[in-house]
């Protein structure tokens, strides 16, 4: 049965006759238990589209300038009242959005805001709202739930509140489901554990679900149908297997293509063999901890290992990607190795001073607003001592070139895309002539297309100039595309180590394992996701904590294990 | 330049910067003693004159014009706001940018001072260092300026902490960039915008202070003119001449809500979510 | 638990500041001190008269002595004497401070009953006609000093509706509660025009961040309506700031309204400062102007408190 029916649906923003329109007449339909996939990169309008469907456009200074989206064969969603659509959201339409952190209320507890979902659409109230939270929380599966109820919001990890924003979505039995992007502010295998869950509530509820993303390797898994937007235009729309398998249009292909995917290992790097080379970058039982609860009159409470003990080496030429989750130690590590954290304990050896250089993970944030691009590429320059003279103003020209910028060095940031910050970020990261370059999430903050271009520059500045480069990465795709070797990171330790090749094809380490598993890909279809709800253990240790030594296991060439027990 | 395109096409932007160019003008004319009569010249057949041909905004008990008094108490006033949002503007900023940047026990102490300063209602402060160095438009500086130096002190530290942790600056600290140039460079430059709409904004209330001072007759002493001293005068002939209330009430009013209007424009007009609206 | 004992703990350290503070403030008046102390009855002192003064006050001693002994006197509540009146400074801000509170109070009251209705409704009609009459108003009210709005009023009413505004002798509220809140009105009016522009402006300013804000849109999706969304969900939100705006002014407002009191002849504690440093009266300027920085800290603890209750990020002590 046809749940939503969307024609020639158009949505635009600003003034009352003045809007800009985003969305330029798309149709789809919605089937019972059916889920369609809405892919597209930033500005697509695949958002826009959702927020139409369920009209919260209107309060974010939206419109919907014309075509029809009809619910359940009766009511016209683009033409209905805000009293009509108070009536629908919540009890025939829920919302999952993208930041489960920011889209629970901070100053009420979890309970309130399930409970008062249940007060309204089913009339409930006293005993029978908290015993109705409890189960709904049972339902996404999470722990101590009574306990939760009496909990904020920020005293719960991104992956639980999530399935709580799932819960309160659920609690009003919608028929239809809209999820804006669940999963993309959360870790790979919270996010296998919130598509498991949307996969089990499917198969028994019969609900429709909108699922929109930007990674079309996600869906694959999931979607029943799948609709490729891009500048508010539909340009796909398809049975899944189809789109992905037979993609009709360019854009669809590019998608597939372009974008870096999982390969378990068959698309890793076959060129620059490890020889006996001096390494340019050696680290050795590095070590990294902050106290937690100290200050003035207090005890400290304990101590965050966030880096436990991690030693390796980069010689030249060669890229080591360093994967773990939020709360691995990865950037606690790239930190320490430029001096922005002190190391408590380790040793970490360079090629002399100007030797390793850094690029961040958010071009915004790391190019200074008010520099221009000569200010900007001058200042590693004036902080090595030296004058910025026509030597150093043809190297600015040179790099700029080399990273595809024009050769204005006027401009300020604002002046140029996200994916041309970034490259410009590397240039000035170039302008010293380092050895290694530190890479911390350098392409995380781009978009999908853009990412691709950004890989392939850095694998050619490799070639020319010999550079080492430590890849911090959460994205196994990537990694996968431009790392010789990979360490795994799990709670401030390496637990697997090796070619990129033999630990993405078969890895060892039961961490490793579960992380490369819960990778989406367009090559695994509609998996029955098992549902796992693990948390990330705690680093926070008791003062004086000594960690147990690892002991490594060979399990190849260049391939070895941590032994020691997940704890 | 982008900022002050933008700053005119703003509604309350346009208003303020008209007003207080208006009385920029009139101040400057009154330091100059550019004044259509001597402020201090008594007319003793034309006392308590109302507003006419000759004296356009009346005279006083001892025949003085108004309007010329004002335009010199205008300057007056204008003089000790600048000077002493000046002061409080350069003290705050050095405070606020080393408490965040260098942190723990100097942070501590700069801001526990801070807050000891702030226990104290503003007039009050100023009332207390007046006592310490006597009436005068000097001590008005001084007062004015000790009065604001904690609430500069407490906006330059805010953002000035948050930028810390950004990653230009963590860049300039990988490439070894000297703490001078990141102070400089990378948070002042970025503290542009905040201090100049809370600039504005303290020359708001520097003006009010000051006329608070000398209505208690605290501020510039007699019979030199001042826009406080000259509404205080004002008190027991309301009923008789009442454009000597009136008069400078509303120049009292009109630059407060000059500076107010700028302000609220100036922070519109930094604000990216609002800037993006108003090209 | 670690905020609140922040705040607990910070309030003592900055107390004992400011009592250094108004100690070096007094000592640094020009002048001896026995002057300083005693004002102009000082000139009529023999130098034998001087000489045991000093010694009786302990100005013989060094400041850190003298300091010690003053800060003991005070932790037993003694503030010290004051010579024009010829009272305990205490016993003056007993007398004093009822009126001071009273008008505070009222104040308070009027600024939040127009201010924070005015700032939600302006924020929920951005930017339409009824948006920009707040805001215009805001604007006024918050440039209007409390002085000049108090002359205007008087003028207003006495000179051009012929109503004379009780300005005889002070009438308590407990003797007279009618007439006292007939001469109390007005004070409080000049000084809660601004009060109630600023809570305005801050309440509005809020609410349109909240309004913006992502759980603001999870409730809509919940198909909650307007009403609902603005008072559950965006005003215990919005609050927050406009607690501590009116914290701060209440707390300022406890010193006493210098320039209103006068103008309208209240015995507050404005007028006994302002008295006192014109008399050079400086052990009734001391503890009186301890007391006021006193109670502005204390209410902005208490306000400090009431965040956390608020606010379980704070009481948690989330980054």
């Amino acid at each position: 049965m046809t749940l939503l029916s969307v024609r020639d649906l158009r949505v635009g923003f600003g003034r009352e006759g003045h809007e800009t329109e985003v969305v330029h007449g798309v149709d789809f339909d919605v089937t019972a238990g059916e889920t369609l996939a809405i892919v597209g990169e930033s500005g697509s309008g695949k958002s826009v589209t959702a927020m139409a469907i369920n009209r919260l456009i209107d309060f974010g200074g939206g419109r919907i300038l014309g075509g029809r989206a009809t619910f359940d064969r009766k009511i016209d969603l683009a033409t209905a009242s805000e009293g009509q659509m108070q009536r629908l959201r919540g009890r025939e339409i829920g919302m999952i959005f993208q930041e489960p952190m920011t889209s629970l209320n901070p100053v009420l507890k979890v309970g309130t805001q399930i409970g008062e979902v249940f007060r309204k659409q089913h009339g409930l109230s006293g005993r029978a709202v908290r015993d109705a939270s409890i189960r709904a929380l049972d339902r996404v599966r999470i722990p101590d739930a009574a306990r939760r109820l009496d909990q904020a919001p920020h005293q719960m990890s991104g992956g639980m509140l999530q399935r709580v924003m799932i819960a309160i979505a659920l609690a009003g039995e919608p028929r239809l489901l809209i999820a804006d992007e669940p999963t993309t502010a959360l870790d790979v295998t919270i996010q296998a554990q919130i598509m498991g869950l949307l996969a089990e509530l499917k198969r028994d509820t019969g609900t429709g679900l909108i699922f929109i993303t930007h990674d079309i390797g996600l869906v694959a898994g999931l979607a029943d149908r799948i609709m490729v937007m891009r500048g508010g235009e539909a340009v796909e729309n398809g049975a899944a297997d189809q789109v992905l398998d037979r993609p009709a249009h360019d854009y669809t292909r590019h998608l597939l293509g372009a974008v870096p995917h999982f390969r378990a290992g068959q698309a890793a790097r076959t060129d620059g063999a490890r020889t006996g080379q001096v390494p340019a970058l050696d680290v050795r039982g590095l070590s990294v901890r902050f106290p937690v609860g100290g200050g003035f009159l207090r005890k400290t409470r304990g101590v965050v290992h966030a880096v436990d003990g991690v030693s390796f080496d980069l010689v030249p030429g060669e890229t080591l990607g360093i994967v773990g989750e939020s709360g691995s130690g990865k950037s606690t590590t790239a930190r320490a190795i430029l001096d922005l954290v002190r190391p408590s304990a380790g040793r970490i050896e360079t090629g002399g001073t100007a030797a390793v250089q850094m690029v961040f993970q958010n071009p915004n944030a790391s190019l200074n607003p008010r520099m221009t691009v000569r200010g900007l590429l001058a200042e590693p320059v004036i902080a090595a001592g030296q004058n910025v003279d026509a030597d150093v103003l043809e190297r600015m020209r040179t790099l700029l070139g080399r990273v595809d910028l024009p050769d204005d060095l006027d401009r300020f940031p604002h002046e140029f895309s996200g994916g041309q910050r970034q490259r410009l970020c590397i240039a000035r990261a170039l302008m010293l002539n380092p050895k290694v370059l530190v890479l911390d999430e350098a392409v995380s903050a781009l978009d999908v297309s853009v990412q691709a271009k950004v890989l392939d520059l850095l694998v050619d500045l490799q070639r020319e100039f010999g550079l080492a480069y430590l890849f911090v990465s959460h994205d196994m795709a990537v990694v996968e595309r431009i790392a010789h070797r990979i360490a795994v990171l799990y709670a401030g330790r390496i637990v697997e180590v090796g070619a990129a090749r033999d630990v993405l094809s078969s890895p060892r380490h039961p961490y490793t394992q579960k992380l490369i598993s819960a990778i989406p890909s367009i090559d695994r279809r509609r998996i029955d996701y098992t549902l796992d709800t693990e948390e990330v253990p705690s680093l926070l240790r008791p003062v004086g904590f000594v960690p147990p030594d690892q002991t490594w296991q060979e399990v190849g060439p260049d391939h070895r294990v941590a032994k020691e027990p997940l704890s | 330049m982008a900022v002050l395109r933008a700053l005119l096409r703003h509604t309350s932007g346009q208003i303020g910067v008209v007003v207080i160019a208006v009385f920029a003008v009139a101040a400057v004319l009154g330091l100059l003693g550019l004044t259509p009569h001597d402020p201090l010249a008594q007319d003793r057949l034309a006392r308590l004159q109302g507003p006419g041909a000759t004296y356009w905004m009346g005279t006083d008990l001892f025949g003085r014009d108004i309007l010329s008094r004002l335009m010199v108490g205008i300057g007056q006033s204008f003089a000790v706001a600048l000077l002493s949002v000046g002061l409080a503007a350069g003290a705050g900023t050095v405070l606020g940018l080393t408490a965040a940047w260098f942190g723990k026990l100097w942070d501590g102490a700069v801001m526990r001072a801070m807050d000891v300063l702030l226990a104290f209602p503003a007039i009050l402060l100023a009332l207390l260092i007046v006592a310490i160095l006597g009436p005068g438009l000097v001590t008005s500086v001084v007062a004015i300026a000790i009065v604001y130096t904690p609430i500069f002190t407490r906006v330059v530290r805010g953002p000035a902490l948050s930028l810390k942790t950004r990653s230009f600056v963590d860049a300039a600290r990988t490439f070894g960039s000297s703490r001078r140039y990141i102070l400089i460079r990378h948070l002042l430059t970025n503290l542009v915008a905040p201090l100049t709409v809370q600039i504005t904004l303290a020359l708001a209330w520097a003006l009010l202070t000051e006329a608070a001072l000398s209505f208690l007759g605290l501020g510039t002493q007699p019979p030199s003119p001042s826009l406080g001293l000259m509404l205080s005068d004002s008190r027991n002939l309301m009923e008789t001449a009442p454009w000597m209330l009136i008069f400078p009430a509303l120049v009292i009013m009109l630059s407060v809500l000059g500076f107010n209007l700028l302000g609220d424009a100036l922070r519109d007009v930094f604000d990216p979510r609002t800037r993006r609206a108003l090209a | 638990m670690s905020y609140v004992l922040r705040r607990l703990l910070m309030f003592p350290v900055v107390m004992l500041g400011v009592s250094v503070f108004v100690f070096v403030a007094i000592r640094l008046v020009p002048g001896d001190a026995i002057t300083a102390m005693l004002g102009t009855e000082s000139g009529l002192l023999t130098p034998a008269q001087r000489e045991s003064l000093t010694a009786y006050f302990g100005l013989d001693q060094n400041w850190a002595v003298q300091y010690w002994r003053w800060l003991t006197g005070l932790l037993q509540g003694d503030l010290g004497l004051s010579v024009t009146y010829g009272q305990p400074v205490s016993r003056i801000i007993i007398d004093r401070f009822p009126l001071t509170l009273e008008l505070a109070l009222l104040s308070m009251v009027i600024a939040l009953m127009i201010g924070l209705p005015a700032g939600v409704f302006a924020a929920t009609r951005v930017e339409r006609p009824s948006d920009l009459i707040v805001r215009v108003f805001a604007m006024i009210g918050q440039s209007t000093p409390n002085f000049v709005l108090a002359l205007l009023a008087i003028y207003i009413l006495s000179v051009v509706f012929g109503i004379l505004p009780t300005m005889g002798r002070f009438v308590p509220l407990t003797e007279d509660p009618l007439g006292n809140l007939a001469q109390m009105i007005l004070p409080a009016i000049a000084l809660g025009t601004a009060f109630a522009a600023a809570v305005t402006r801050i309440s509005r300013a809020a609410m349109l961040d909240i309004l913006g804000e992502d759980y603001v849109r999870t409730a809509r999706s919940k198909g909650f309506s307007q009403r609902y969304v603005i008072w559950r969900h965006a005003l215990p939100n919005a609050l927050i700031p406009v607690i501590t705006l009116s914290g701060v002014e209440f707390g300022y407002l406890l010193g006493g309204a210098v320039i209103v009191e006068q103008i309208f002849a209240l015995p507050g504690l404005g007028r006994v400062v302002l008295d006192a440093i014109l008399q050079r009266d400086y052990a009734l300027v001391q503890g009186v102007v301890l007391f006021i920085a006193f109670n502005f800290l204390l209410v902005n603890l208490l306000v400090d408190l009431a965040y956390a209750a608020l606010d379980p990020r704070i009481r948690y002590g989330a980054s």
